[in-house]
């Protein structure tokens, strides 16, 4: 796999992540040297096999629909940044 | 013996007997880490008054009998990236360097509930991405052997705090070697248990599917009776197991005869360094003094398990910090106009260049295009690894191996260059990939007298067996007594 | 060229649960800002979802309700994109293994018979928060009070041709979503939200054209005018040898138009992933079975029993079926009177008008069975007659009176003693001696003009043939 600025870049857009000039490049280096490294599962024969997301077999864990939590908008704002209202306030979004 | 050289049981024990107050206990501590701290760098919060507040209380509830655990009235150190409620936890990351949670961590509550008093947070790699906790965003920690050496990490405050006696017991937290690397390099035990076993309700995510919070400890025995309070299911965790109740006596009658141990060949293959080599064979050999079993066997499919995990884990990763974003708590970048810049400067600004890099993986492992070649192959080589596993443990009753290729590193040495860091978790990872549990703890020391660590390797939710063969390599050794005040 | 419209539907419908889909909040609508909020669902650093049990019932009775496979193995997935509503910027959904796949719903076609539309999948997800914007400040004010709400994710086959089926279709899944019990489809709370994908093509012509998403379409017929509205732009578009955008467009119900919205700068790739924070769900037989045995009756099987066992004509269970409001009612209200198709005519004439004059929705209606029961079986009785019992169904309706209090404090009730009628009879021949010696000079017209004056007098609370006949007594002897 080859990396290019390009890709850093978009990477950077996806993570909501911008580097400088200067850490862009050195990103480059970094994660081309990590990826021709990681590049070498693919010398493993993984034909035929089951992705596993989960390590063991546990399945069904499930809560019953009782209500358990009571109004606390002060607690769960007490570290935001800028809370106005009873809401978090963030910049404007803009449609 | 002076109470901090005490380990947390004979602590534990000499404060039932009404012998040291739990004050007094947290007192020394704290005048310890006082006295050491600012050299160090184990701490990044301690919690003066809280503890000694505590302190009285809890001896009124050992008193009058509220509190019977052997680790009532122990002080313990709480990694920085497990929630507790009113005392900042920072994941020594910018980005959080100012957050408050509203809610402790199951253990945390655990450890409440049984009586143990917090000193304070450790010091880890920011969001626990790194080996040697330089990444953390408040300044790396020293590592007591050697000051101009890393503690290893992510848990290397946690490990650190233990070896230079500034917290009995610690809390750390394991993704892919995160708890028994620094143990390693900081001359400790410490348990990364099975997945599942221990409620990760709480723990500031890294990886989800591999992250499992442990205890680390002057050896297992301390190790096992902290893990007995922490472990269990947890109905807050949907991923914590009901598994059979931890048998605490039998993790800490030490026993290693009649047991076979399988030495995976390429865990001793080329990378390692001869002297990690010569004290864990000698380890191996000590084992088979004391009545074991023990073969070597191949296992190839090591050489995959960092590629694997370094996809995975970051996969998760930049899902999981994705929510710092300056909206809801911790650090907002005052130099945003909108919304994408409030994002953009926000991330920018609070994480550091190893969690971005981390973030920028994860990300280019799962876009569009790329997830079946990455990460959909890493999960198909991670249920390779866990088939090996099964298959070796139809042989072995537990594997023995190095945590890691060396002993500490100089400070600086592995952040210029990512990969090779990366490397460093050949050892550790897989096991974080498969789920089981492995114990680390010190086998010997290089010639420039730093720690050399080993692991041993269960079966899941074998707990108590691994725990029982540390114990009783401890038994027969004395690796783990030595401390780096007395060196 | 005749053009043909291609369309595919994606419904989203918050749950009828008590609480969220991963917390213990409460689901409840309204409430001041952030106080149906936790830890978990607001996204704190450490916090895990623990899934609501009753979310799976109900996606599974859903599924089961429109002819789906149960997936038996289902999992969820993380769907991953920043926005202030969402605070852990993913949203947990199903995207590898929904819940359920490959069902339908059968439409009326345009032949008079009927259609299947196809159901791709249904799938679990938690909604999003709300994000008021503040037109006095620079900053938009973020409730999480709806986050984590959980819905199902509806999604047809491209199987639409007209906004007509798409209206029926839409018609019929609500009545099946709020006879479960699974929701109760209020569309102006949001819990009903449908998003089109239409497309149009030269008719005969086999591959799709390009497609556009509608969303903000908050009642059947915004969606009618605005599907009406798409289809005609693109063809539009196309009929001038342009090319349709594929993009999100918002429907602006005041003005009539719709409008591409402005893509929010990323590059949409969702990087799903399996939530490693929740285990698989596996479905056995027997939950299925259980959930088969506690399902509710869905509407085509209440209509069977309407026509079979209360004897209704099938255009008046077509009506009562099509909400859950008026059946509740319905069923109530026949248990009260023992008359089904009383109960029928009065819901299906007057309870719909007043609804209607009002501007009140089915489900907003606080009409009680009992208030209804109470003037059909005043007027079966004769106590009152037809007209007297709309008029008291309108105060009820409009001020909630007790029926039978208020007709007695007002003295609606039929004189039923003849022999009151006569002193009032003879004071209405008195008083009009002209028609009256009309009528007796043989000019039988006029009996028309007395009888009016009669019934004026006696407030229309007589039996008008008993009058008649009293009339006729009096003067023709």
């Amino acid at each position: 796999m080859q990396i290019d600025k390009e890709l850093v870049t978009y990477l950077e857009t996806l993570g909501r992540i911008a580097l400088s000039e200067e850490q862009r490049a050195e990103t480059e280096k970094d994660l081309q040297s990590i990826l021709d490294y990681i590049d070498t599962l693919n010398e493993l024969d993984t034909d035929g096999v089951e992705p596993a997301s989960h390590s063991f077999p546990v399945a069904n864990v499930v809560r019953e629909d009782e209500v358990t939590n009571t109004a606390r908008a002060e607690e769960i704002l007490q570290n935001a940044p800028d809370s106005r209202e009873g809401c978090f306030a963030v910049p404007k979004t803009v449609e | 013996m002076e109470i901090i050289e005490m380990g947390a049981l004979a602590l534990g024990s000499a404060i039932r007997r009404r012998e040291i107050g739990v004050r007094e206990a947290a007192q020394s501590y704290l005048d310890a880490i006082e006295a050491k701290d600012s050299e160090l760098h184990c701490y990044n919060t301690v919690c003066r008054e809280e503890a000694l507040k505590r302190a009285d209380e809890v001896q009124k509830g050992i008193d009058n009998g509220t509190y019977t655990s052997p680790l009532a009235g122990v002080p313990v150190g709480i990694k920085d990236n497990i929630c507790t409620k009113g005392i900042k936890t920072t994941c020594s990351s910018k980005i959080l360097s100012n957050f408050v949670p509203t809610y402790d961590a199951t253990v945390v509550q655990k450890l409440r509930d049984a009586g143990l008093v917090p000193l304070g947070k450790l010091n880890m790699d920011e969001f626990a991405m790194g080996s040697t906790t330089e990444t953390s965003f408040t300044g790396p920690t020293h590592n007591p052997w050697d000051v101009s050496r890393v503690p290893g990490g992510s848990s290397g405050g946690a490990a650190a705090a233990v070896a230079a006696r500034l917290a009995p017991i610690t809390l750390g937290s394991d993704t892919g070697g995160s708890i028994r690397q620094p143990a390693s390099f900081c001359g400790v035990s410490g348990l990364k248990p099975t997945y599942g076993a221990v409620s990760r309700y709480g723990l500031v995510a890294y990886a989800s599917s591999l992250d499992q919070i442990g205890p680390l400890a002057h050896d297992a025995a301390d190790c096992a009776a902290l893990f007995a309070e922490i472990e269990g299911k947890d109905k807050m965790d949907g991923t914590s197991m009901e598994n059979p109740k931890f048998d605490f006596t039998a993790a800490t009658t030490a026993s290693l005869a009649g047991k076979t141990i399988g030495l995976p060949a390429d865990y001793f293959g080329e990378g390692l360094s001869s002297e990690v080599r010569a004290a864990v064979e000698a380890a191996a050999k000590t084992c088979e003094e004391l009545g074991a079993k023990v073969e070597t066997f191949p296992m190839p499919i090591v050489k995959y398990a960092v590629p694997a995990y370094y996809i995975i884990a970051c996969a998760e990763a930049c899902s999981n910090l994705s929510r710092y974003d300056g909206i809801k708590y911790g650090y907002r970048s005052e130099h945003a106009e909108n919304l994408m810049e409030t994002y953009v400067k926000t991330r920018s600004e609070g994480f550091g260049m190893e969690v971005k890099r981390r973030i920028m993986l994860g990300n280019f492992v799962l876009s569009s295009g790329y997830y079946d070649a990455y990460y959909n192959k890493a999960l198909k080589a991670k249920k390779l690894i866990q088939q090996s596993f099964f298959e070796a443990f139809e042989k072995y009753d537990m594997l023995l191996g190095p945590v890691a290729p060396t002993t500490a590193l100089k400070l600086g040495e592995s952040l210029s260059d990512p990969l090779k860091m990366y490397l460093g978790d050949i050892y550790t990872v897989m096991i974080n990939i498969a789920g089981v549990p492995s114990m680390a703890l010190p086998c010997g020391f290089d010639k420039a007298g730093l720690p050399v660590g080993m692991q041993f390797i269960g079966k899941p939710f074998c707990e108590a067996e691994i725990l029982s063969a540390a114990a009783a390599f401890q038994q027969a050794t004395d690796f783990h007594k030595q401390s780096p005040q007395e060196r | 060229m005749e053009w043909e419209i291609v369309m595919g539907l994606e419904v989203h419908t918050e749950l009828a649960t008590k609480t969220k889909i991963f917390c213990g909040c409460s689901t409840e609508f309204g409430g001041e800002p952030n106080t149906h909020v936790c830890e978990i669902c607001s996204g704190m650093p450490g916090t895990l979802p623990l899934l609501n049990r009753r979310v799976v019932e109900f996606a599974v009775r859903t599924g089961l309700a429109t002819n789906c496979e149960i997936t038996r193995k289902n999992k969820f997935d993380r769907k991953n994109y920043f926005y202030p509503d969402l605070p852990k910027a993913y949203q947990i959904s199903q995207l590898y293994l929904p819940i359920c796949r490959g069902g339908f719903i059968e439409v009326k076609a345009a032949d008079g018979g009927t259609k299947k539309i196809g159901i791709h999948e249904i799938h679990m997800e938690e909604d999003a928060g709300k994000l008021v914007h503040d037109e006095f400040s620079d900053c938009t004010l973020v409730d999480y009070n709806r986050c984590g709400v959980p819905l199902l994710e509806i999604v047809s086959e491209p199987d639409f041709r007209s906004a007509e089926e798409v209206v029926d279709y839409l018609e019929k899944l609500r009545a099946i979503l709020q006879f479960t019990g699974v929701s109760d489809c209020k569309m102006q709370e949001g819990s009903l939200r449908a998003d089109v994908n239409l497309s149009v093509r030269p008719k005969g012509q086999a591959e799709f054209g390009t497609r556009t998403e509608m969303k903000n379409l908050n009642s059947f017929r915004a969606i009618a005018r605005a599907i009406e509205y798409e289809a005609r732009r693109q063809i539009d578009i196309l009929e001038d040898g342009g090319k349709v955008v594929q993009e999100t467009r918002r429907w602006d119900d005041n003005r009539g138009v719709s409008y591409a919205m402005r893509s929010k700068e990323d590059a949409q790739d969702y990087k799903y992933f399996p939530e490693p924070d929740l285990p698989p769900i596996e479905i056995s037989d027997a939950f299925i079975e259980k959930v088969k045995a506690e399902m509710p009756e869905l509407p085509e099987a209440k209509k069977r029993r309407y026509i079979e066992k209360l004897g209704l004509p099938e255009y008046d269970t077509s009506i009562l079926t099509s909400d859950l409001a008026f059946v509740r009612l319905f069923e109530a209200t026949v248990e009260l009177c023992q008359s089904p198709k009383d109960a029928a005519n009065w819901i299906m004439g007057e309870v719909m008008k007043l609804l209607n004059d009002s501007g009140t929705l089915p489900e907003d209606m606080t009409l009680s069975p009992e208030k209804l029961a109470a003037v059909i079986n005043m007027v079966k009785a004769g106590k009152i007659n037809r007209g007297t019992g709309k008029t008291v169904l309108e105060k009820v309706f409009a001020q909630d009176v007790d029926p039978e209090t208020y007709v007695k404090e007002n003295n609606l009730a039929q004189i039923t003693d003849l022999s009151a009628l006569r002193p009032v009879l003879e004071e209405v021949i008195a008083a009009n001696e002209k028609s009256v010696s009309e009528y007796k000079g043989g000019k039988t017209q006029a009996m028309g003009y007395i009888m009016g004056q009669a019934m004026r007098a006696l407030k229309g609370k007589a039996p008008a043939q008993e009058v008649q006949k009293l009339l006729h007594e009096m003067l023709d002897s």
